[in-house]
């Protein structure tokens, strides 16, 4: 997939928060084949290099980080925090959270178009954690946005695609930008379907750090992408009412007739 | 045989105590000039949870876990062998099934059980988990006991001594100054804690309140105090409590009983664990000098069984392919 220029071969992208120990994170990052993995400046830090051997652990798989703003409830503190991600972490990708509610984690859409605004004029290149609303995308767009990453349902929720619908109708107005699964996936069939609809990747967090065994689900996601995309190239079936045998049914022999005698 | 260790936390004190009761002569080197003061060990709940702490960490350390509670019974004052109470509110009974899964050692308790453990409780809690072979300690106190007995097997404790381990004096040296020692690989997890004054609620047990984002604990201690920790936060950072870690330790206090929003807030402090990437303690010895360090998040718990190998380190008894590893 493209973002902002880059191709990423692996199509799964990884939190790191929340894993049983950085050990396991490393190995859970490796079985899943993710090369892009987000870190969250504000709550893993308390303060600006404070996180920084945490950091030095994930930097060693070699992969590319991509810093949040998870946590941030306005739009001058998500922008404050991406201005000090760049400065920590030596890039311009930001993966922008304007966190709307308490209790249900969904974006604010307002704060996030603005926020977008901001960011997109001063040079980074901006990852907007958006739902599924259309106007909300074509103004995140308009704001210099080039990828989105609609939620699936609410962070940490598990439940899935909560609309496939409305994702299945973003994708078809955003054909050819990239366009990411971010929240709420629980288990690995979740992430597959997003792929089938086409989505060009997903963002996973607590699905893989809470499992029993991140390791082994990191496993489970990374074979789910790859199936769900392949179906998705492969041009799947409609669904229909009706059933359409595999095999004409005029002309066929009679069973239990004369013929079997 | 002459053992100097460094570092008067909680690893430390059970190292040098270990030591001298097999009959080691003890020095204790403590760079604070009190007991306790940069100590993370002075912040801790004092939990000895192995089962609950399973949870999430690797089941390794539920057999040390367990010989630690007989081990600190056997030397300081009022080890409460109560349990542990587990419970979630309503909307996040989810937690606890899955809390439920991921350990043993516990059994699942309705409202009418929760409340016969803790009366406080009664009636805001309909599912709960009791773990009965777990225990609490107070901190201070054991760590203050353990300085006594060490006084009293002869060994010395001496503030304000900083010293590198190269320089320390006696055959061997154990270093035990958990980040300060900036061993390779070792990282800080910073925690933050709060202790309540609150005498309307009493608790005979620490309960764990399972939330999906903000899972926290109130540990009971001597005269209407509580202990409501800990954050955990990736970095190196020691200064003050954050406002976000006050407001959700006491918002997670609040949740488990109304009457904390009368609580006194008599200390609130934070304070970094040492750890290794697998989060699992580290004992070693290269040449003259034994490390034991990254006991993370479970000081009371494991320091027992690391004094215990650091001794054998120190004094000769440990195999060969211990010693090599």
């Amino acid at each position: 997939m493209q973002i902002y220029g880059q191709t990423i071969a692996s199509r799964l992208m990884l939190g790191t928060a929340r894993y049983p120990s950085p050990d396991i994170l490393k190995r859970a990052i490796e079985a899943s084949g993710a090369e892009i993995v987000t870190v969250s400046l504000r709550r893993e830090a308390a303060g600006e290099r404070a996180g920084r051997k945490f950091w030095d652990i994930v930097r060693e798989t070699g992969v590319k980080v991509l810093p949040n703003t998870a946590g941030c409830h306005s739009v001058r503190e998500a922008v404050t925090t991406a201005q000090m991600a760049r400065e920590v972490f030596g890039t311009n990708w930001i993966k922008l959270e304007v966190i709307g509610d308490a209790d249900t984690l969904q974006p604010d859409l307002f704060g996030l178009v603005e926020a977008t605004r901001i960011l997109s004029d001063d040079g980074f290149a901006v990852l907007a954690y958006t739902t599924e609303d259309l106007v909300a995308a074509d103004r995140l767009v308009e704001a210099g946005c080039r990828v989105l990453m609609p939620w699936g349902s609410p962070i940490g929720s598990a439940r899935g695609l909560n609309n496939v619908y409305g994702l299945r109708a973003m994708r078809a107005r955003y054909p050819d930008l990239t366009l990411i699964v971010d929240a709420g996936l629980g288990v690995p069939s979740h992430a597959a379907q997003a792929l089938e609809l086409g989505y060009d990747g997903v963002l996973l967090s607590s699905a893989v750090a809470l499992a029993g065994d991140p390791v082994a689900m990191a496993s489970a996601f990374k074979l789910a992408v790859a199936a769900g995309r392949l179906a998705f190239e492969a041009d799947p079936l409609l669904p229909r009412d009706m059933a359409e045998p595999s095999t004409p049914v005029l002309g066929q022999a009679t069973l239990g007739g004369a013929a079997l005698q | 045989m002459q053992v100097t260790v460094i570092g008067a936390g909680v690893a430390g004190l059970t190292t040098a105590l270990t030591l001298a009761e097999r009959g080691a002569a003890v020095t204790l080197l403590e760079r604070s000039a009190s007991l306790g003061d940069n100590a993370a060990s002075w912040l801790a709940g004092g939990m000895l949870a192995p089962f609950c702490e399973a949870e999430t960490a690797d089941p390794a350390i539920i057999a040390p876990g367990l010989a630690a509670i007989d081990w600190w019974n056997a030397r300081v004052p009022n080890v409460q062998r109560g349990g542990t109470l587990v419970v979630a509110a309503g909307r996040d009974a989810g937690e606890l099934k899955r809390f439920a899964r991921r350990t043993t050692g516990g059994e699942a308790l309705e409202a009418d059980a929760i409340g016969a453990l803790e009366a406080d409780l009664a009636d805001r809690f309909r599912h709960g988990l009791y773990y009965p072979a777990e225990a609490h300690l107070d901190p201070r106190a054991a760590l203050q006991a353990l300085a006594d007995r060490l006084a009293a097997h002869g060994g010395v404790l001496t503030f304000g001594a900083a010293t590198e381990p190269e320089n320390a004096a006696g055959d061997v040296v154990v270093d035990c100054r958990g980040i300060a020692a900036g061993a390779p690989a070792l990282r800080s997890v910073r925690g933050e804690m709060l202790v309540l004054l609150c005498p309307e609620v009493r608790l005979h047990r620490p309960v764990r309140l399972l939330h999906p984002r903000i899972p926290v604990y109130v540990v009971p201690r001597e005269g209407g105090r509580v202990m409501v920790g800990a954050t955990m936060v990736e970095s190196d950072a020691a200064g003050p409590v954050t406002l976000r870690a006050a407001v959700e330790l006491m918002n997670a206090a609040y949740a488990l009983h109304p009457a904390f929003a009368e609580a006194e807030v008599v200390e609130m402090r934070a304070g970094r664990r040492p750890a290794f990437p697998d989060n699992l303690p580290r004992v070693a010895r290269n040449g003259r000098i034994v490390s034991v360090n990254g006991l993370y998040r479970h000081g009371f718990l494991l320091a027992p069984d690391c004094a215990a190998r650091a001794a054998d380190l120190a004094l000769g008894t440990a195999k060969v392919s211990e010693i090599a590893a």
